[in-house]
């Protein structure tokens, strides 16, 4: 630690930080544009200047840029210098000399950093009489929108975008004051992470599109801390709504998870809550009639009371609340609750938690990977399924370049002469994947390998770091040398990481990472060196695919167990649960089952051809429209608070199943839910810390989901009537749907968006981090329900399958995988049909012409896609993209056999179209 | 011996030496009396010894500079020699002289930089317009190759040196060293942060040493002739002799060697002929375009760096921009404010933002609409836009020019303004 003194007041701060990031995170108000906390100083703005003395005696000091100072011990500057008060207003007086007068049209007004720092500065005459410098926007696509005029040429847009989240298509554009911040030319801008623009950005420049679609002041928006349900990863977001739908979503930051920025999926995808696909209605029909009838809310409680009676199956689901999935399994019972996962993907969750509880290794947070020294990523298009687990591995790579700045002593906080030293120095991250990914750029290896050959090979990598992982075969024979320098540099490594997946649904696949995982130990251990932290986790699909594993953890049984007893048709009814069972098993196993004719209750959020089968067909909320319980992949559970009430007749999954007398109001909260499974389950003990406790509230008084500064309450309902209507009341948290209660000034708790005096935009964080990047003070932080024990467990066995003539494996894609986002309309702007990819050789010895058709056939399919031909793909392989429609099941089980289809000209164009979507940068040019 | 060690060879009358004419001049016997008897460290000795100071603009000790570059066996292997040839300073032709004159010249004063960090690969940095320097220094490369003065173990010394020519694509920023590293890489021209300094961190992040194309043509004469030869070449404290030019209405403008020490009305009045007729020297630049004006009274100064810098300028790059009384010294100005406001690399808001509005309140003078409230806006951007305000100097030296003229030609500026238009304009 060191002293410093700031205007006569002496402060301890990290001598390694900048005296900008130290000021902030001892609460001290100090304008800035370039510095993000995330990223560093670069010294572009000049807006946070200080005096700095040399010592005591120094009555005169000198102007420097806190940001690119360091906190060095002794240091004695001042911020209320008149000679630096006077600079940094005129450093915001030139930044606004060309900057448009358009506040109140303005979607960043009110949320503002240039406002609010314009108004810290005290800028506040305007003196400049020329013209004002004027630019062309762009159009960007369907998620940013362009408003160049308002660039304040602070720099932190590329450097987010190219530095940070590795995207080519975004530039500093031009010189001198006509610098230009935008695309070669106009077009969708290409990074996944593109949506983070808005935020990084400190004015109105890069704007959410589809926020301003629906605007909304964010002091208008009713808000709640929420959980992206997107995938498994579990980023913390805010969703904002007004008039009874979702406006945005934006980051929410967790000191360990997402931190300042989430994924376009995310973002975007929030949509779907208001599209026409949206099940707003029960609807029943009598027995094989085709006509529905729609219910009202009660009748829909009754039908579903008289429904469940008897022998009833449950099905659950992972993109389905924790407590929904518990409601469901009270109701029907243990014995007949049933797993929502595709058979594979069941396998390899029951390895998964295993891997977690028994393994002793740790499964490290987003944080934990971007600190990581050398990671192993094996099979897993993270970017196509846990985007942020991929932005995390590519700070990873960073590693060596902390390592370099060290040695050079340049403060880590210099971001540009960090980067600069290291130039390529990347750490290692070596990818096993059978096709090129977007990390490909800061890989240090990339092999392309079908599923069985990387199998042989981290069977191979385990032998050399302790020979009794097992065996080594013929073909980890022939890799040896391979296997030795990946495993070489994983011993090596003080922090390394094996991150994978169950995408490709492989149980073996989880038993190889894992025993990679566990020799490591085994070496280390051995070589009495001291112990250090190995790091394994597997991306999950979905929001709760690890709460419901947990759930079914002793004694779960499969959706195909359940299939099963349908077609068998000796039950009375099946209730699933938001789930498209057509997702998760092939056309033809759904068809056997539904074939016994059992009742089919279905509560759901959106229509599909599943839940257009069912008898009952109940609408349930969202993830902003109830309270939920959520377990990332690393076993982390996390709350989402309901952000507003949904529509009458549409409820929580959860209520509809604890109803047991459908004129009575519902006493069943997700709170009580939760307390329950705590209490009964030893395995959830530590959900009783879950959320933040009621006492914590004063005076018995709740916390607003309104800002203080919510507008037009007693008028925006006066057209239905003129009378305010009362407000909705929330027993089941510590949050009420009002503007009044107590605000969580520096208690984030339960904050869904910052807001501190003079700090209105989401810089605001830092007055409720316990220093800048820290934890947030008091923060909910989830927990982690696995605990990990140490007790060396033994390697697993598993069985490669003998090599096939013809490997499939399938992709995913991140707009357009997730069932519920890719009904937003922004995200289906970017979604493509389902597809196929190919290597070379492959096409021309089935004559097929880059973008031409193929056939695949099995016994119960066949179906015509168009084909990419890429460079990047293992031998004897292809990679089939199915958009949720084509029968996946059918294709990956079943023996493929593929055929050219002769196709029109019109044809190729289209798909070339349609692939160009893709951005797959090694697609291969020309004709086959 | 010579007392003119940088341009003894030039006359622009005719082509320049080649390699053998070079040779025969006694050219390249130093560097190569180097290899045999001098090891890196003594050279850098000699070179700090010897006083030279940096002739880019800003007089930084050479040898002191070089001393920063890591050496030993942990220093990165990788070294990078960088030759600031992008000579864009308004009024400022020195360096093209030298390039044009006697291209091995260069070439040699490389060899020994190159020699003293260990470096194996120089880049010159050369200014996109230079296209005869551009044929020429591509040359005297090949010849320089051929006869195995470049390449693979110089001349059995083992080193080797291998230089590539790199033509700008033109921006004045790119002099500032930093931000010329950063367009040799390919990005755009912005400064960089120092610390850390390019001897730390330079090219592709690796220890490098940018030097201006004077400051190398100095090195050959001080390692063939010694240090006390060089100490005495300068007439006041400054050791060697410096390119200087004369621009503006004199009668013979150009560009000669003068021994540092050298009175300022010997370089005016005798070798650039003194004004044109008709004409009266009212005040100038010494440095180039981003030095503070002097007036007649300062014309008995000697060229030194301290001499001058005591009477409130640089010396800069020695080249010295004449403003007449004939020439309105607004439009003077307002002519080298639209240049830097052009020129700014966009990257930090004082400079980016500060000089248009510097720029735009110069045109309006001109035009005769300006306001009293803009001389205070002009006053209060020398501040603003002043040295450690702005991420680089050139924003600061923008602001030399302004700032004396503001002091000296207040009358002019306010006479604009009071007749609503310029007196030079009839």
């Amino acid at each position: 630690m060191a002293k410093i003194s700031v205007d006569g007041i002496e402060y301890e701060v990290d001598p390694d930080n900048n005296l900008l990031q130290e000021c902030l995170s001892q609460g001290l108000d100090l304008p800035y544009f370039c510095w993000h906390p995330c990223m560093g100083s670069v010294g572009a703005c000049r807006q946070c200047a200080v005096k700095q003395y040399r010592n005591a005696e120094d009555k005169n000091g000198t102007i420097v840029m806190a940001c690119m100072t360091p906190a060095s011990d002794g240091s004695i500057i001042s911020i209320k210098d008149h000679q630096a008060t006077d600079f940094r207003s005129h450093v915001i007086e030139s930044l606004m000399i060309s900057h448009p007068h358009d506040c109140p049209v303005c979607e960043e007004g009110g949320e503002c950093h240039l406002q609010d720092m314009t108004q810290m500065s005290g800028h506040n005459y305007r003196r400049y009489d020329f013209k004002k410098v004027t630019h062309r926007n762009q159009n960007l696509g369907p998620f940013i929108g362009h408003e160049m005029n308002r660039c304040i040429a602070c720099y932190r847009c590329v450097r987010f975008y190219n530095d940070y989240a590795g995207g080519e298509d975004l530039a500093a554009l031009g010189s001198h004051h006509h610098v230009y911040f935008g695309r070669h030319e106009e077009g969708t801008l290409e990074n996944e992470f593109s949506g983070n623009l808005a935020e990084v950005c400190p004015t109105g420049v890069f704007t959410d599109k589809t926020f301003s679609a629906h605007y909304t002041r964010k002091w208008d928006l009713q808000t709640a801390p929420s959980v992206c349900a997107g995938c498994g990863v579990g980023c913390n977001t805010a969703p904002g709504e007004r008039y009874g739908t979702v406006r945005r979503v934006v980051n929410r930051y967790h000191h360990d998870i997402n931190g300042y920025f989430i994924c376009d999926r995310g973002r975007f995808g929030y949509d779907a809550n208001s599209s026409d696909q949206r099940i707003e209605v029960a609807r029943f029909r009598h027995g094989q009639e085709s006509q529905f009838n729609t219910l009202s809310a009660l009748e829909a409680k009754r039908q579903l009371n008289a429904m469940i009676g008897g022998d009833v199956i449950g099905i659950g689901s992972p993109r389905a609340s924790l407590e929904s999935n518990i409601a469901l399994r009270d109701r029907v019972g243990v014995q007949n609750f049933y797993a929502g996962f595709s058979d594979g993907q069941f396998n390899c969750l029951q390895e998964v938690t295993k891997s977690l509880r028994e393994t002793g290794l740790v499964c490290p947070s987003i944080r934990d990977i971007e600190q990581s020294d050398c990671i192993l990523l094996v099979d897993e298009d993270i970017t196509n399924t846990s985007a942020r687990l991929a932005l995390a591995v590519r700070q990873a790579s960073r590693s060596a370049a902390t390592e370099l700045a060290k040695e050079a002593r340049i403060p880590l906080w210099q971001d540009a002469a960090v980067r600069e030293l290291a130039q390529n120095t990347r750490s290692p991250l070596i990818i096993l994947s059978p096709q090129g990914t977007r990390l490909d750029d800061v890989a240090s290896e990339l092999h392309l390998l079908r599923l069985t050959e990387q199998l042989h090979l981290l069977q191979a990598i385990a032998h050399v770091i302790d020979p009794q992982a097992n065996d080594l075969d013929d073909y980890s024979e022939a890799n040896s040398s391979l296997a030795n320098n990946i495993a070489e540099q994983l011993c090596r490594a003080q922090r390394p990481c094996l991150v994978s997946g169950i995408s490709a649904e492989s149980p073996a696949l989880v038993k190889a990472c894992t025993n990679i995982g566990k020799a490591l130990r085994a070496h280390h251990s051995k070589n009495a060196e001291s112990p250090r932290p190995i790091g394994l986790c597997f991306a999950m699909p979905e929001a709760n695919s690890m709460g419901l594993a947990l759930l079914l953890e002793s004694g779960g049984k499969s959706l195909g167990a359940a299939l099963q007893r349908l077609a068998q048709g000796n039950v009375d009814a099946a209730i699933v649960m938001e789930n498209d069972l057509s997702l998760r098993v092939s056309a033809v196993a759904l068809e056997e089952a539904l074939a016994g004719q059992t009742p089919l209750l279905v509560l759901d959020q959106q229509h599909n051809s599943f839940n257009a089968k069912a008898q009952l067909l109940l609408p349930t909320a969202s993830v902003f429209e109830q309270h939920g319980t959520w377990v990332n992949y690393e076993g982390r559970a996390q709350s989402s608070y309901q952000v507003f009430r949904p529509s009458e007749g549409i409820l929580p999954a959860y209520e509809y199943l604890s109803i047991t007398d459908p004129v009575q109001q519902c006493l069943v909260s997700s709170e009580l839910i939760i307390q329950e499974l705590a209490r009964s389950d030893s395995r959830f003990n530590s959900l009783t810390d879950l959320r933040p406790p009621r006492t914590g509230i004063s005076a018995s008084m709740k916390s607003p989901r309104q800002s203080h500064r919510y507008s037009g309450r007693t008028a925006m309902y006066a057209q239905a009537h003129v009378h305010e209507a009362q407000q909705e009341q929330d027993r089941a948290s510590s949050l009420a749907f009002s503007m009044e209660g107590v605000m969580l000034q520096k208690d984030a708790s339960l904050m869904a968006s910052p807001w501190a005096p003079a700090w209105n935009s989401n810089q605001a964080i830092s007055k409720f981090q316990e220093e800048v990047n820290g934890e947030l003070k008091q923060g909910s932080k989830g927990v982690l329900l696995c605990s990990r024990q140490s007790n060396a467990s033994p390697y697993e066995r598993f069985d490669i399958d003998s090599e096939q003539k013809l490997a499939c494996f399938a992709i995913a894609h991140l707009f357009g995988s997730d069932e519920i986002s890719a009904q937003a309309p922004a995200i289906q702007a970017r979604c493509v049909g389902p597809y196929v990819c190919m290597g070379q050789s492959l096409a021309n010895a089935l004559g097929i012409r880059q973008h031409g058709l193929v056939q695949l056939e099995t016994a119960t399919v066949r179906v015509q896609l168009p084909v990419i031909i890429r460079s990047k793909i293992a031998q004897n392989c292809i990679g089939i993209y199915c958009a949720n429609e084509v029968d996946k099941y059918a294709l990956l089980n079943g023996k493929v056999a593929l055929q050219a289809v002769s196709e029109h000209e019109s044809h190729i164009a289209s798909s070339r179209a349609m692939f160009d979507l893709l951005l797959i940068k090694d697609a291969l040019r020309g004709e086959a | 011996m010579t007392d003119r060690p940088l341009t003894k060879n030039i006359d622009m009358s005719r082509e320049p030496f080649n390699l053998g004419q070079y040779r025969h001049a006694g050219g390249y016997d130093g560097v190569l009396r180097m290899f045999k008897e001098m090891s890196p460290s003594d050279v850098l000795e000699t070179v700090k010894n010897s006083g030279l100071k940096g002739r880019g603009g800003a007089g930084f000790p050479t040898g002191l500079k070089w001393s920063f570059v890591p050496s030993g066996d942990n220093a990165p292997k990788t070294k990078y020699l960088v030759v600031n040839a992008d000579e864009m300073e308004p009024g400022t032709f020195k360096d093209r002289l030298l390039m044009e004159g006697d291209p091995h010249l260069l070439i040699e004063g490389m060899l020994i930089a190159a020699y003293t960090i260990q470096a194996n690969t120089a880049y010159i940095f050369l200014r996109g317009e230079y296209l005869r320097a551009e044929a020429l220094l591509r040359k005297a490369i090949g010849q320089a190759k051929e006869q195995g003065l470049l390449g693979k173990n110089i001349q059995g010394s083992g080193f080797d040196l291998e230089i590539i020519l790199h033509t700008s694509a033109g921006r004045y920023i790119c002099g500032e060293e930093t931000a010329l590293l950063n367009a040799l890489e390919g990005k755009r021209a912005n400064p960089r942060a120092k610390p850390p300094f390019p001897q730390v961190s330079g090219l592709w992040g690796k220890p490098t040493i940018v030097n201006n194309v004077e400051t190398l043509c100095n090195l050959p004469g001080i390692i063939r002739y010694g240090v006390q030869w060089y100490k005495n070449l300068g007439k006041g404290a400054d050791a060697g002799t410096k390119l200087c030019g004369v621009s503006g209405r004199v009668k013979k403008p150009g560009c000669w060697e003068l021994p540092l020490g050298t009175p300022i009305r010997e370089l005016v009045d005798d070798l650039a002929g003194g004004m044109s007729g008709g004409y009266e020297l009212r005040a100038f630049l010494p440095g180039g375009g981003s030095t503070d004006f002097l007036l007649p009274e300062h014309l008995d100064l000697t060229l030194d760096y301290d001499v001058i810098g005591k009477a409130g300028s640089r010396l800069a790059t020695g080249t010295m921009i004449i403003l007449d009384d004939q020439t309105c010294p607004v439009g003077m100005v307002g002519n080298l404010m639209r240049f830097f406001s052009h020129e700014s690399c966009g990257w930090c808001t004082p400079c980016r933002d500060g000089l248009p509005w510097v720029d735009s309140i110069f045109r309006r003078l001109e035009s005769g609409e300006g306001k009293d409230a803009d001389l205070q806006i002009l006053t209060e951007h020398l501040e603003y836009l002043g040295p450690g305000r702005t991420f680089c100097a050139l924003a600061p030296g923008a602001m030399a020019p302004l700032g004396s003229a503001l002091k000296h030609f207040r009358e002019d500026f306010e006479a604009h303004i009071r007749t609503g238009a310029c007196p030079w304009q009839k």
